[in-house]
């Protein structure tokens, strides 16, 4: 890793528009590790919804212009479980007739990361200086756990925030009801699902929910709030930014470069 | 012929949804039979080696099941068996009932046979006044409330042991009881003169094995066997795939399908069969007859991107870990084939559009495919299927559905890739979504068609500053 450490960062169009919050929070993190960041400026979205609701054609347009916009990053980080299973495992098919933009999807998808991933298995760091007064438990995203073979990044760095009391949930591999559209176009079947992943996270005594999605947090969120129970559904990232004052914090504002 | 009622998805879900016992009959169940599978497959020296070989020896089975259905039916034809290759649902029906007829027979006892199903034997067979009997006893139960089975495996999982014992008094006229053992006495003794006053049984077939000639059935009460055995005819029916090449490949499949199915090593009672009884066996069938039904299955082996499902063994691993069947059950998906197996292989068999809530209502989380002893990509498969209702498909016979969602993903995808419009979209958006009612920064009613979503759940207003936005700052 010669010293120097950067990243290109993806933030994915759910954290972009609804939950600017958790971008930053991951901008703090890598910041406080020393990673250089760029955002290339240019990004939208990686084309998981379109292409999760059948409209390849669609997906393919948002997927080039993915490829482009990262094409000359060199490792890129995203704190979507989701959207890093897309680009690393749905462009190839998507391209999958097409040789020239075959190679280039291929290419891109072995340097997108999912942050925990980043952080735990690129960087080899699990202690990243956090600190939260909580009792926490944690939901594996379907596409991060399955898609991604990610389990234990999460839980290890998690593990390793100061003062929080961590619990495992009944369950927690199991999907929460939302899967994109489907939550959207069969809401009483997703609800039922999700209540079962509800009824876990109370089960458990935790305070707050932690992910690595946002997609699932703002499915499980939503129904929290309806139902006015105090318990937070929070991303990943956002705990991790929670800093320790007892711990020497590196440079916490690393000049970035111009992103390429 | 079997009535298809996949576009009842949605209503038949609701139904079920709202059914206290169902829910709770259906999560027991999927807790206790995944964990089951979780465990004995844990306790496999090699259970990943096992299910990649078993993987590839059931995609070379479908990729010679030509060659294998004709090295099969030479060996049974020269035991004395017959073998009829039915085309369709039609021919395989017509094939059973001459038979039928042929010999004179009045009663049928069947064993678990999807295939019978799907081509609506049972009432077939009983509109040509021929009795017929389901003799596992979770089919004879649904049999006698008049219902398809709703899981693969347990027929009915859906009734509880109080409408079961109601059901028996009053079809049965035995006295009201709830006590399982009671019941299933019962069930036996009813059973039993089934058994031996039918002159012809019926089942499925589990697998079959083109090295040795033989079909295999499974069962955990026996039953397949005394239906295979006691009445003078049999008649095995299996869907021209279930075969396996060699006796290894058939092997290792059958353990799989015990494993899958109900964490069992083996299960209780497995038959061989390859024709009718010989001059040195005591019992057995006069007369052996093995259906090869089609049905379709050649069009989805002539499909690359569908193959795949053909090498499914129905061990209904996939519905016991499934979210979706475990809040709606089996009968809503409107067809034989339920569960996360069955939104793949009802649309390609009924009809895409006619199945389509099957492929759109899940929520491809991929617990199926972790499941399967065969990692069967079903998530993959209902992608492909999504995409053909957006699109459309000749070759399927697709027709789109939903222009409206058409254009809206077509808009979108002038967005994504034009960052300025994009970034504008997104900040007119944010102004707009303070229309609908809510708190500061949640929504608590979408307009349609996004109302499902906050009929239980709020939902986040969209951040007047967006990430994009924000990074300025932060730089
Ligand atoms: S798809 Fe796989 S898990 Fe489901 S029934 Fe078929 S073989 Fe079993």
């Amino acid at each position: 890793m010669n010293g120097r450490k950067e990243a290109t960062l993806f933030v994915p169009c759910i954290i972009d528009g609804m939950y600017p919050e958790v971008g930053e929070a991951m901008v703090e993190v890598l910041r406080r590790l020393g990673v250089e960041l760029c955002y290339p400026a240019g990004q939208t979205c990686c084309g998981q919804p379109a292409f999760k609701a059948g409209y390849r054609k669609e997906a393919v347009v948002a997927a080039r212009h993915f490829i482009r916009t990262f094409e000359s990053a060199g490792t890129v980080v995203c704190p979507s479980g989701s959207c890093v299973a897309m680009v690393r495992h749905r462009y190839p098919e998507l391209f999958r007739d097409d040789p020239g933009w075959l190679e280039k999807a291929r290419a891109v998808g072995g340097r997108v990361f999912e942050l925990t991933e980043y952080l735990v298995d690129v960087l080899g760091i699990e202690d990243v200086g956090a600190r939260y007064r909580g009792k926490v438990t944690y939901h594996d995203s379907c596409d991060l756990l399955r898609g991604l073979g990610v389990r234990e990044q999460p839980r290890k760095l998690i593990g390793r925030v100061r003062d929080v009391e961590f619990v495992e949930m009944k369950d927690s591999e199991r999907c929460c009801g939302f899967g994109g559209v489907f939550s959207f176009k069969y809401g009483d079947i997703s609800t039922a699902i999700l209540k079962d992943k509800v009824r876990n996270i109370l089960d458990s005594g935790a305070d707050t929910v932690v992910g690595c999605d946002m997609g699932c947090l703002m499915n499980i969120q939503g129904i929290l709030s309806r139902t006015r129970h105090p318990v937070r559904a929070m991303h990943i990232a956002q705990l991790l930014a929670g800093s320790s004052d007892a711990l020497p914090s590196p440079a916490r504002r690393v000049p970035h470069p111009p992103c390429r | 012929m079997t009535r298809i009622r996949t576009e009842l998805f949605r209503q038949e879900a609701g139904k079920a949804l709202n059914n206290r016992h169902l829910q709770e009959a259906l999560s027991d169940f999927q807790e206790r039979i995944s964990k089951a599978t979780a465990t004995a497959f844990s306790s496999l020296s090699d259970a990943e080696g096992l299910r990649l070989e078993a993987r590839r020896a059931r995609m070379r089975a479908i990729e010679n099941l030509d060659v294998l259905l004709d090295r099969l039916a030479d060996k049974i034809l020269n035991r004395g068996g017959r073998v009829f290759f039915a085309r369709d649902a039609r021919e395989a029906v017509e094939y059973c009932l001459e038979t039928a007829r042929r010999l004179g027979v009045k009663k049928v006892v069947k064993g678990k046979s999807m295939v019978a199903e799907e081509i609506g034997l049972n009432e077939a067979l009983q509109e040509a006044d021929i009795q017929v009997c389901e003799t596992d006893v979770g089919e004879f139960i649904v049999q006698l409330a008049g219902e398809p089975p709703s899981h693969i495996i347990a027929p009915a999982v859906h009734k509880t042991k109080v409408e079961v014992g109601r059901l028996f008094s009053e079809k049965l006229g035995i006295p009201y009881t709830d006590d399982p053992v009671a019941l299933t006495r019962a069930a036996r003794n009813a059973l039993r003169q089934r058994f031996l006053e039918a002159d012809m049984g019926i089942s499925g077939c589990n697998l079959a094995c083109a090295e040795t000639g033989h079909i295999t059935t499974v069962s955990n009460e026996g039953n397949i066997r005394m239906a295979s055995t006691l009445p003078r005819v049999h008649i095995a029916i299996m869907g021209m795939e279930r075969i396996a090449a060699r006796l290894e490949d058939h092997d290792v499949l059958l353990r799989l399908l015990c494993m899958g199915a109900a964490g069992q090593r083996l299960a209780g009672y497995v038959s061989y069969l390859g024709g009718p009884r010989q001059p040195d066996q005591e019992d057995g069938p006069d007369e052996f007859h093995l259906v090869v039904l089609d049905n379709g299955r050649s069009r989805i082996l002539a499909d690359e991107d569908f193959r795949e499902i053909l090498c499914c063994i129905r061990c209904a691993a996939c519905l016991n870990v499934c979210p979706v069947y475990g809040k709606i059950g089996g009968h809503a998906y409107g067809h034989v084939y339920c569960g996360p197996v069955g939104s793949v292989l009802t649309p390609l068999l009924v009809g895409v559009n006619r199945a389509k809530d099957l492929c759109l209502g899940e929520t491809l989380c991929g617990a199926c495919r972790d499941a399967c002893p065969l990692h069967i990509d079903i998530p993959g498969m209902l992608l492909r299927l999504r995409s053909k209702l957006a699109d459309g498909d000749d070759g399927w016979g697709v027709k789109r559905e939903r222009p409206a969602e058409k254009l809206f993903f077509t808009l979108w995808a002038g967005l994504v890739r034009s960052p300025g419009l994009y970034a504008l979209a997104l900040t007119a958006a944010a102004f707009l979504q303070r229309l609908p009612p809510g708190a500061k920064d949640t929504i608590t009613r979408l307009p349609y068609p996004f109302h499902e979503w906050t009929q239980s759940r709020d939902i986040k207003r969209l951040d007047g500053r967006a990430f994009r936005k924000r990074w300025k700052e932060l730089r």
